[in-house]
């Protein structure tokens, strides 16, 4: 990138907010999320985490290095990829699953296309995608409680039982930072509270969704199915962590609101009309692609111009 | 122009081979022939063949058209030349039916394809429309040959890592051929390949990388001095030749002094 910088004319709000401060705030809205998986998995749970994160740094390290690139690691963004990537992945997954997955996220979906901000996608989607295509197996192995089951969400699309208190408190099968609602809702809610999110794509994704269900699932009115299918898989997760990252969302408030929606109609289709339950991942990574388009319809009107004179 | 070149060319017929193979590489450089390129090199068979096939076609169709240059009239050159193509497309298919099934079963669609394969058609257009049969069998040859090294090269890739098979003998298979530990075979074959490669985006990737690779090499060249041509499809320098109105001409590395530009220009 040139030094040139585009900047709209005054005034100007000065902020103290900086690329690492807001990582920062994201990290620890992840938290919860990161320890209730670790509480729930076991310690395995942990060690994928760590060896996500220290990959994705490295990784970043060895780009910038061999590309003669000004250093961008301490940015903090690997570390979220690193970590958002480790929640994507079910815990059983083998430790160099998790580094090809991490080569993946950081070089060629995030520094090939230009670095931070320059993604085209979000990085630890694209690789969880990218994992679960290559290894479908390992990729969909969800054991928990020495009990090797299918997720939730699988057991539902069968037409079978699923407790929604567990689904929703998280002592459930699935990846290690998705099950528990309940933890990603008070990361959610630290986001917010930081002004690191607002809540234009998360409610219009989970709102468009429960619509989506409502309406096509042939279920009717059905809370307890409705309420499976939004604390089921991950819906939360991307809904607060993944749907929303800057560099893959639309910037306008109007923007963000035909991306949420889009966001919840793709899911919809997925989970409902699909062949696999889960649909979330596929969903968001199919909606960034869309942004650029979304964003020529969303341009707002300079100020004195438009209005549908002839 | 064409004269001068057909003399040059005539005294040597390595240079159009090499051409093809390497400077002119109908993959790596010129970057034609991309479907055929992405869809078929699952393995490597399957690129070596689908390469083999399209040299065996633009071998005999430049021959037929060089022979041709002079009776066919330039307004329907192009109908011309696609007849031709699809004459010998329907040969060759009809060969690998008889004799090689296996492999027509694996490619498919993509054999009648080659009609449309716009390697063939471009080296029709660009050279042998122009040059003498020799000399253009020569080029056939080598765009053939080096179409079907990249297509080789890209296949065996895919297959070493999307399915830990080279030529369709696996990993744990070669490892009992070389009397290797039996052990170092069962661990073999228990590794799950990266699936991901023998599918359509794995072809992105690898394209992508290959690609990547040559045009490192190529600026390291220019960097040090060494004058690489433009490359033009028709084994002239695009910044030496005097026919502004051609269609294949090519883009300068950084974009300056283009001809595709200039026509716009006068376009306007």
């Amino acid at each position: 990138m040139s030094g040139i910088k585009k900047v709209s004319s005054t005034p100007h709000i000065r902020a103290k907010d900086s690329t690492a401060k807001i990582m920062l705030r994201v990290i620890l809205a992840l938290l919860p999320a990161a320890l209730f998986g670790i509480y729930n998995f076991g310690l395995k749970a942990l060690l994928i985490i760590v060896i996500s994160i220290v990959s994705c740094i490295i990784f970043e390290w060895l780009f910038c290095c061999i590309t003669k690139q000004k250093n961008s690691i301490f940015d903090g963004s690997a570390i979220v990829t690193g970590l958002l990537l480790a929640m994507n992945l079910p815990v059983l997954v083998p430790w160099w699953l998790v580094v090809i997955g991490s080569f993946f996220a950081i070089v060629v979906v995030k520094m090939l296309f230009g670095g931070l901000g320059q993604n085209f996608m979000n990085p630890a989607l694209g690789s969880r995608c990218f994992l679960v295509i290559s290894f479908p197996k390992l990729m969909t192995d969800f054991a928990y409680d020495t009990f090797s089951g299918a997720t939730p969400l699988a057991e539902l699309k069968n037409g079978g039982e699923v407790i929604v208190q567990n689904m929703i408190l998280g002592t459930e099968a699935g990846t290690i930072g998705e099950t528990s609602v309940i933890a990603i809702v008070i990361g959610g809610i630290i986001l917010i509270a930081t002004g690191v999110i607002d809540l234009y794509v998360t409610a219009t994704y989970l709102l468009s969704f429960a619509a989506f269900v409502l309406l096509f699932a042939g279920k009717g009115l059905n809370l307890y199915y409705l309420s499976a299918q939004m604390a089921g898989g991950g819906l939360m997760l991307g809904a607060f962590f993944m749907a929303t990252d800057y560099a893959t969302r639309p910037i306008t408030k109007k923007g963000q609101v035909i991306y949420g929606i889009l966001l919840g109609v793709l899911t919809g289709i997925f989970r409902i009309f699909g062949p696999s339950a889960e649909g979330v991942s596929y969903a968001i990574i199919i909606s960034n692609l869309f942004v650029p388009l979304i964003e020529k319809i969303s341009i707002p009107k300079c100020f004195g111009k438009g209005g549908e004179r002839r | 122009m064409s004269e001068m070149n057909t003399s040059k060319k005539n005294s040597n017929v390595v240079a159009p081979l090499i051409n093809g193979l390497l400077k002119e590489n109908p993959t790596f450089v010129l970057m034609l022939g991309m479907c055929p390129t992405l869809a078929v090199t699952t393995s490597a068979i399957n690129g070596m063949g689908m390469g083999l096939t399209t040299a065996a076609v633009l071998t005999m169709s430049n021959i037929i058209i060089s022979l041709l240059r002079n009776i066919i009239p330039d307004k329907v050159r192009i109908p011309a030349f696609i007849v031709i193509i699809a004459s010998f497309v329907t040969i060759v298919g009809q060969f690998l039916q008889a004799y090689l099934p296996a492999l027509n079963d694996s490619l498919g669609m993509f054999i009648p394809l080659i009609v449309v394969n716009c390697i063939i058609l471009g080296r029709a257009e660009a050279f042998a429309s122009k040059n003498n049969p020799i000399a253009s069998a020569f080029d056939g040859l080598g765009m053939g040959l080096g179409f079907t090294i990249a297509l080789t090269i890209i296949g065996t890739i895919r297959e070493m890592i999307g399915a830990h098979k080279v030529f369709g003998i696996s990993f744990a298979d070669i490892a009992t051929i070389v009397h290797a530990p039996a052990s170092v075979s069962e661990w073999l074959s228990a590794q799950s390949p990266i699936a991901i490669f023998v599918m359509a985006p794995g072809a992105f990737f690898v394209l992508a990388c290959l690609t990547a690779m040559q045009n490192c090499i190529k600026n390291r060249k220019l960097a040090k001095g060494e004058k690489t041509k433009i490359q033009s499809g028709c084994g002239q320098d695009c910044l030496e030749c005097s026919d502004t109105g051609c269609a294949h001409r090519f883009y300068d590395q950084d974009g300056k002094d283009c001809a595709i530009g200039k026509k716009e220009e006068n376009n306007d």
